[in-house]
């Protein structure tokens, strides 16, 4: 270039190059995927034209009616119990002055994201097992009680934001204004503090959703989830009815994150 | 303090824990009560159908590193398992440093970019954090199996005669894994390079630094919490992978991950496969020490 | 209760109908090394009906007083007393006190008039009730045309009204106020200050007002209580603590006061420069301080009887008056306010010679 151009200091050159192969490399695998989800043949590879077939193929499949309820159920309940019990221990942490064994309660609760997955996922194994032989329960309970355990800090994180984001003052005059604690929390606190217990909600239900390992291991026979299916069906020949079933997925995510975004948004 | 104020102070503690306590219970059973229980099993011996029988034993730890010979009943160092741990290690390695190198251009690019577009880029970035991990390795997967579309166009294309081999390698597992923990890396990047005040690059040209010493002198060193904070998050979970590893690695590519999950399919052997998760968890926790310590040091130096 | 002897400062009287009582109050925040004394053996008795001000620095507990009487900190030792009751330890929604906050505490997720209501609704009054009352506070306040609005909707002014319909809304016994108007830029705050006072005097409640500005303090109070450091140095009418006051931190805090070094003997101050000023009023005996407005320094010929000599070191213009400094024979400087007056007369030269002297009326003796 000729042209003298103004002497950019946070220019790094290359960097914009790298940053965009990155941005492509990181969509065009996805946007394959979804693409060869609508092929009307049977390969993810040679593109045949245009179809439903494969979406109508999935839909039309007992096995994957049947995981993908489980794994529904499942992320409702995880999430849903995950975040009431997220919600209280963020007012019991939030916003207080300092106690005792606070910081344990702070670490007890980010635990799981501290542990790789399949470490804890052998250890719920070891567990179950022994409870299975010993109680002969062999129900949904125990991937209930797993995920809710791991879903705990990603419901946390934005409840607990919110909470310190809001003003002390406001509980404060509710207490003035003759509102008892209960009354506080109900008319003042909980909803002030709904867009964060719904973004947590939310955080909860998508990683509940996108678990696999903590399933498999936990799981007893005859209790895949969408993703243990998947996961076994890739022993087998490779179909774009994985990509249909995938699309949908990445789909629901997509709306939820989305909505996540726009709920935490508002705030600021 | 007063009676009336020790008691609303007691109260409130009081009340702290009890609103704590469901998660506790909760987290304990299906998350810390369990890792507790496997270390115990570290130290069992294996039942012949799996699980344990109740029979002290070290043979597990010592099992991490050494195998029995079945003709001696001498001491040897376990190759297979060493294999499996190097290749582990290295590919955390390669997957951190590649991420890096890749990622630190993308970070910067975002906390480059006009204010009003950068929420847009971070929001590009967060998308394949949060989307399902195992349909992010499908996608690698299906481009580059050997009937997949890369092998299928280079082969339409005539640039080669026969399929790579690609997948069930080394070096899928490595692309599978810089593939889906690189948002790991740029988040926290960003986080750092966008709190640094570029008024410093200006100070930096101003004396005559080239590019090349400004980004080693200055832009390095200032953003190195998010480096290494980058760093421990790309390695851990790497460490730890089991989906990657099995989607793309196949049967024979194992890391740490589907090497214990092996010790409770086929393998029968619980313990062994309880004493290696206990060192990854050390493995871990060391990481995490390290991590600590630099953030720590950071904030009070800074 | 009532018969038991007022702890005060040296202005107030005993009140005979006190709405608020604060007995020997200390608040210690923290424990230890780190401990802070917010408030250090506060004593004080508000009128039933009075506009009472705390005026002080930042950070000499006025805060923390007006907490301890809504009840959302309990004393480290000490009592409150809320119309002869014992009410120390009830908490903040027992007690019939409401408080207008500095940020206001609006609540964002209801309209203007929910928030109106909302200490109505929590007592459990009827919705017809509710409706009655909230629009008779509308009115006071004159926000009946933003009653469905959400209060982020509203300018700092509405915002300030409606937090205060909505303390007054309840009809409290006292109504607290924690430099409501310190966000509000200065011709709102002008109009807010005569609001507020015309509220008071409407609706006869009781105002526990805090502010760290003198003249809002000056021009809205029947009685001001001047706090540093967490005591109460003076409590006393505007006029009172104005033209007497007892020790140096409130002549210096409230206007600007010139002090001099002097020593009392019989009734009579000697000044520097060996200069006799007799002091009638005080009994102080030894080295003492002595408080002078400089709206009361006189600038006099130098050879007048009974001035103190001086040099003239430099004058400040202020368009209608002007600060003429001086300085005294031992170095101390003295402030004389001079009015402008009609000639536009020049102030005397720097380096000139003059004398300086003061009604004797205008000379207080303070305590330390
Ligand atoms: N919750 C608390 N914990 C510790 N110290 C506190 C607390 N609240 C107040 N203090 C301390 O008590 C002292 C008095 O504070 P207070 O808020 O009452 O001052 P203030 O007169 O209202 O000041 P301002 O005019 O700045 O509002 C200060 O030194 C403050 O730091
Ligand atoms: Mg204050």
């Amino acid at each position: 270039m000729a042209r003298k151009t103004y002497f950019d200091v946070t220019r790094l050159p290359g960097f914009s190059t790298i940053a965009v192969i990155v941005f492509v490399m990181l969509y065009a695998p996805i946007l394959m995927l979804v693409i060869y989800s609508f092929n009307a043949g049977s390969s993810v590879a040679i593109w045949d034209g245009f179809s439903w077939r494969w979406y109508v193929t999935a839909w039309q499949n007992e096995q994957v009616k049947e995981v993908t309820l489980r794994s529904l159920m499942l992320a409702a309940s995880a999430a849903t119990i995950s975040t009431a019990l997220a919600t209280m221990a963020a007012l019991a942490t939030t916003r207080k002055r300092a106690f005792r064994g606070q910081t344990a309660i702070y670490v007890a609760i980010n635990q799981p994201l501290m542990v790789p997955e399949i470490v804890t996922a052998v250890a719920l194994l070891i567990l179950f097992a022994a409870v299975k032989v010993a109680t002969g329960y062999q129900g949904m309970g125990y991937l209930i009680l797993a995920h809710t355990a791991f879903c705990i800090p990603f419901a946390y994180l934005p409840i607990r934001a919110r909470l310190e984001g809001m003003d002390m003052a406001l509980e404060a005059a509710a207490a003035d204004l003759y509102a008892s604690p209960w009354q506080g929390f109900r008319h003042v606190t909980l909803p002030l503090l709904m867009p964060g217990i719904a973004a947590g909600m939310m955080l909860a239900f998508v990683t509940s959703l996108d678990d696999v390992v903590i399933s498999l291991f936990v799981k007893s026979a005859g209790q895949d989830t969408l993703p243990t299916y998947l996961l076994a069906q890739l022993r087998r020949q490779v179909s774009p009815e994985i990509n249909a079933i995938s699309s949908v997925l990445l789909l629901l995510t997509l709306v939820l994150l989305t909505t996540f975004f726009l709920l935490t948004r508002k705030k600021d | 303090m007063s009676e009336a104020e020790s008691q609303r102070r007691a109260d409130e503690v009081r009340r702290s824990w009890l609103l704590s306590t469901p998660a506790l219970i909760v987290l304990f059973l299906g998350a810390m009560g369990p890792l507790l229980i496997m270390v115990v099993y570290s130290f069992l011996t294996p039942g012949r159908y799996g699980n344990v029988e109740w029979v002290f034993s070290l043979d597990a730890w010592r099992g991490i590193l050494f195998t029995r010979d079945i003709f001696d009943d001498t001491l040897k160092l376990a190759d297979a398992h060493l294999t499996i741990f190097w290749r582990s290690l290295k590919l955390s390695l390669m997957t951190t440093i590649l991420a890096f190198a890749v990622g630190f251009p993308t970070a910067w690019f975002i906390a480059t970019r006009p204010r009003h577009m950068r929420a847009f880029w971070l929001f590009l970035i967060t998308i394949p954090f949060w989307t399902n991990l195992l349909i992010r390795t499908f996608a690698i997967n299906q481009i580059i199996r050997n009937e997949g579309f890369l092998n299928t166009a280079l082969l339409k294309l005539g640039v080669i005669s026969a399929p790579l081999q690609l997948i069930y390698t080394d070096t899928a597992v490595f692309i599978g894994m810089v593939y889906v923990y690189l948002p790991l890396m740029v988040l926290p990047l960003y986080a750092a390079i966008d709190r640094f005040d570029t008024r410093l690059l200006e100070a930096g040209y101003d004396l005559y630094a080239s590019r090349l010493t400004v980004l080693r002198r200055i832009i390095f060193p200032i953003v190195k919490p998010g480096i290494v904070a980058g760093s421990i998050l790309v390695f851990i979970p790497a460490l730890g992978a089991y989906v990657t590893p099995r989607v793309l690695g196949g049967g024979k590519n194992m890391m740490i991950g589907n090497f214990i999950e092996l010790q409770f399919g086929q393998g029968r052997n619980w313990p062994l496969g309880a004493a290696l998760s206990v060192v990854l968890l050390i493995i871990v926790a060391a990481a995490l020490l390290v991590y600590v310590r630099f953030a720590n040091r950071d904030s009070t130096h800074g | 209760m009532q018969s038991q002897p007022q702890q005060q400062g040296k202005g107030a009287s005993v009140s005979e109908d006190p709405a608020v009582e604060v007995r020997h109050a200390i608040k210690q925040f923290g424990q230890g090394d780190s401990a802070v004394r917010a408030l250090d053996d506060v004593s004080v008795s508000i009128r039933r009906g009075e506009f009472f001000t705390l005026l002080g620095p930042s950070g000499c507990g006025k805060t923390t007083l007006l907490r301890l009487i809504a009840g959302f900190e309990t004393p480290t030792s000490g009592q409150i007393l809320l119309d002869g009751q014992d009410i120390t330890n009830l908490p903040p929604n027992k007690r019939p006190v409401n408080t207008v906050f500095q940020s206001y505490a609006l609540f964002p997720h209801l309209t203007v008039a929910e928030n109106i209501g909302f200490g109505l609704k929590m007592l459990g009054q009827s919705r017809a009730d509710i409706a009655a009352r909230t629009a008779e506070m509308l009115a006071l306040v004159q926000l009946e045309a933003m009653s469905t609005r959400k209060t982020a909707q509203l300018s700092g002014g509405q915002q300030q009204r409606v937090a205060l319909a909505r303390a007054l809304a309840p009809r409290p016994k006292v109504l607290l106020l924690d430099e409501p108007l310190s966000a509000l830029d200065l011709k709102l705050r002008k109009e807010m200050q005569s609001e507020l006072k015309r509220l008071q005097t409407e609706t006869g409640i009781t105002f526990i007002f805090v502010t760290h500005d003198q003249e809002e303090a000056l021009t809205m109070s029947d009685r001001i209580g001047v706090m540093s450091r967490g005591q109460i140095n003076q409590i006393g009418a505007p006029r009172e603590i104005y033209a007497h006051p007892t020790n140096r931190f409130v002549a210096d805090f409230i206007g600007e006061t010139n002090f001099l070094i002097a020593r009392m003997q019989g009734g009579v101050a000697t000044l520097p420069g060996d200069v006799a000023l007799p002091l009638p009023g005080s009994r102080a005996d030894g080295q003492v301080t002595l408080a002078v407005r400089p709206e009361h320094v006189r600038i006099v010929s130098r050879d007048t009887a009974g001035a103190l000599p001086a040099t003239v070191s430099h004058s400040v213009y202020f368009g209608t008056d002007s600060h003429v400094h001086l300085r005294l024979a031992d170095g101390t400087e003295v402030v004389s306010r001079q009015q402008t007056d009609a000639e536009g007369a020049a102030s005397p030269e720097a380096g000139t010679g003059v004398g300086v002297s003061f009604p004797a009326g205008a000379v207080q003796v303070l305590e330390d």
